[in-house]
């Protein structure tokens, strides 16, 4: 049986690692190289690793980051952060992505995704959705969560399947950093309107959150998280333990 | 020195960055020379399989690729390179592959009884079906990552682990000096470095 997956996600400005709540805020933490290769050995099950940076000679550092990142872990990993063309796809792949996620650039020109899926294959595009309620709607949010662009976000999950994203990652506004547990109501909405696997972000405050996501929703294959993994408040195999404990399928190194 | 054979599909990186890490000398090529020369040859792919086996058959490759393995040089294929080992598939039509090991790939869909995910994506668990080189150091129930929506079937015996996903998927493969995976050992973590390692030994 396929197991649940443990995502630790790394948000990179100029070469280091950060951190923010609800998006604002951000916190220097770590070097994204010794982390990754720490959460290599210790049996996280893939890593993202976003770019948020501003400048260009920032942008140059994140690909070179990412090189020697790519060339010392050996788990799949997922690049996002200013994909707006197959040439960024094309880049990131080249530096040792194994799998590029979308999010504004998709918004801006959805073909992207489409184009992207037929030159690559769907397991090579997710799609990375920043959703946030408004007026009780789940509206999807772009430039890292700063526009609202009035899109329904079950909508645009549809959509971005039918154009041949082969995952989708859910990530909540409002429970962004805030450690409550994942936005379950958000994540039951969006799985009942996709087939393809979700990636459950924004929220985790402990291992109790993520027994309850994959006890709660079936349809979600993995659980991404990263201050409460890079702060080390949990273990990754403490918390498959804790998985394992509840009868929920994990890899246990 | 391994050839990592180059026919123009599919991202190498984690590859040869894993030989590397592994100290293997490697070479991506498609260079007959370099791969005649290599002590064993690794068929890497992803994508559609008749895409990527016309073009295996257009570069030259495929007929080599049959000779060195027929001559007993030790080659892997990985996910779509395993499936091109084999004597057909039913990806979109028929397709015939290298006919080098005896069996088809089929639809996983089509298998299922449940509504369970296709591709059948993430980390999976190995069962181990029969001793084999290229398991020398893998243990029953260690964990390989796939990514696949076609599996090989009517192989029973060339398989030596499969994976349980409602069916047992077959997960890898041998015939003497023919190996493949249908996961990714690049991206296996240390079981598919060790697995890696194993393939570089096998033939010694």
């Amino acid at each position: 049986m396929i197991t649940k997956r443990i995502i630790p996600c790394l948000d990179v400005r100029n070469g280091r690692v950060v951190k923010g709540v609800n998006f604002e805020g951000i916190r220097d933490v770590e070097d994204p190289v010794g982390l990754a290769r720490f959460y290599n050995e210790s049996g996280a099950d893939e890593l993202v690793f976003y770019d948020i940076t501003a400048s260009f000679e920032g942008r140059a550092l994140f690909y070179d980051v990412l090189k020697d990142v790519a060339g010392q872990i050996f788990i799949p990993l997922t690049v996002g952060g200013a994909i707006g063309s197959l040439a960024d796809f094309d880049r990131a792949l080249k530096c040792g992505a194994d799998k590029v996620s979308v999010n504004t650039g998709a918004i801006k020109n959805p073909s992207l995704i489409s184009e992207a899926a037929k030159k690559y294959g769907s397991q090579c595009v997710v799609l990375s959705m920043d959703v946030k309620r408004v007026d009780g709607r789940f509206t999807v949010f772009a430039k890292g969560g700063r526009e609202n662009t009035g899109i329904d976000a079950l909508e645009w999950a549809k959509r971005g399947e039918e154009l041949g994203a082969g995952e989708l990652v859910v990530n909540s506004i409002d429970t962004d950093g805030v450690r409550n547990g994942f936005d379950l109501e958000m994540l039951e909405a969006i799985g009942e309107v996709v087939s393809v696997p979700i990636i459950a972000s924004g929220g985790a405050g402990c291992a109790e959150h993520f027994v309850t996501l994959f006890k709660s929703l079936p349809k979600v294959d993995a659980g991404l998280a990263a201050s409460i993994f890079h702060l080390k408040e949990l273990g990754i195999q403490a918390l498959k333990h804790t998985l394992k404990q509840n009868g929920i399928p994990s890899r246990i190194i | 020195m391994i050839a990592v054979v180059d026919y123009g599909v599919g991202n190498l990186f984690s590859l040869t960055a894993s030989l590397k890490h592994l100290g293997l000398e490697n070479k991506v090529t498609a260079d007959e020379k370099e791969i005649k020369k290599a002590s064993h040859i690794i068929l890497p792919g992803v994508g559609a399989f008749a895409d990527a086996y016309k073009k295996l058959e257009e570069s030259g490759l495929a007929d080599l690729i049959k000779e060195e393995a027929a001559a007993g040089k030790p080659l892997l294929g990985i996910c779509l390179g395993m499936q091109m080992l084999f004597d057909k598939s039913y990806e979109y039509g028929e397709h015939k592959g290298l006919g080098l090991i005896k069996g088809e790939i089929c639809p996983i869909k089509d298998d299922l009884k449940e509504p369970l995910k296709v591709p059948h994506m993430g980390w999976n668990a190995l069962k181990i079906v029969r001793e084999s080189p290229l398991l020398k150091y893998t243990k029953e129930g260690e964990f390989v990552y796939f990514v696949h929506s076609y599996y090989a079937k009517n192989c029973p015996e060339a398989v030596i682990a499969t994976s349980e996903y409602e069916i047992d998927i077959t997960a890898a493969v041998d015939r003497g000096n023919v190996f493949g995976t249908q996961f990714h050992p690049e991206k296996s973590g240390e079981v598919g470095l060790k697995m890696l390692k194993a393939f570089a030994e096998a033939g010694r």
